[in-house]
């Protein structure tokens, strides 16, 4: 199998386009046959890395890449960029606005859950700059 | 137990337009109002009850594989969430119940495998 390439604009304050990239991965995953706990540890992990995106950095764009035996998604914004990412990392904390937290998000749990069902989580970020986010989950 | 059996049980009412699949089964409950969290905890299979009614909800659905959702205490949906999860094939069923009645209903019945 070649290597399929993805590329998905996440616009900013929307939450019905931000859902979309992560499940068109989730079918495109299920279409050639990867293991369904797989596809689900990619798609959670992706869409928690897209609504991080759509709260607190305008948007950005995702782009990926499904090979043989990965899918490695990177998730990019111009956003403010993270000032203390090992406090961001903590279960629990967040700085989102109430209006985020009514809609149920805002539990500080972003991070940890991408953490959590990526095999692999880079976070590069610079204040000012923005976030590059690169979730790998290996399928063997 | 399956989905008819389900809405039978809590008196449910099918908000979203058909139950794709009809061979799907319910197979624990979960209940939860952070979307966060129940990405982190829900399971395949599960009937997911929560008072968010917002279009996130059958993106979660959906990435979580649970059953259904089931919106308690006859709470509205809201229509752009209801056509979200029509488009992904989930199903949400209202109820006039509270989450605790829903659960009691289901255990009672003795119909979860």
């Amino acid at each position: 199998m070649s290597t399929i390439k993805l590329k998905y604009d996440i616009p900013a304050n929307d939450f019905v386009a931000a859902g979309e990239a992560s499940s068109n991965v989730k079918k495109k995953l299920a279409q050639i046959g990867i293991a369904a706990d797989k596809i689900k540890k990619a798609a959670i992990a992706m869409y928690e890395a897209e609504i991080n995106a759509v709260i607190h950095a305008n948007g950005g764009t995702a782009d990926v890449e499904i090979c043989l035996d990965r899918v490695v998604i990177a998730i990019i914004d111009n956003g403010p960029g993270i000032p203390d990412l090992e406090l961001a990392m903590t279960e629990g904390y967040s700085t989102a606005s109430d209006n985020i937290r009514e809609m149920g998000f805002g539990a500080g749990m972003g991070l940890p859950n991408m953490k959590k069902y990526a095999d692999k989580l880079d976070i590069n970020t610079e204040v000012g700059i923005g976030t590059k986010v690169t979730i790998t989950v290996y399928f063997i | 137990m399956y989905i008819k059996e389900l809405m039978q049980i809590i008196s449910g009412e099918l908000l979203t337009n058909k139950i794709p699949d009809l061979s799907v089964k319910v197979q624990n409950v979960y209940i939860c109002d952070l979307l966060s969290w129940v990405m982190s905890h829900a399971q395949k299979g599960d009937a997911w009850i929560t008072v968010l009614t917002n279009v996130n909800v059958p993106a979660v659905a959906l990435m979580t594989e649970v059953a259904c959702v089931i919106i308690p205490e006859a709470i509205k949906a809201e229509e752009l969430t209801l056509k979200k999860a029509n488009e992904n094939g989930i199903i949400i069923i209202g109820t006039q119940l509270n989450s605790f009645e829903i659960s009691r209903r289901i255990i009672d019945s003795k119909l979860l495998s």
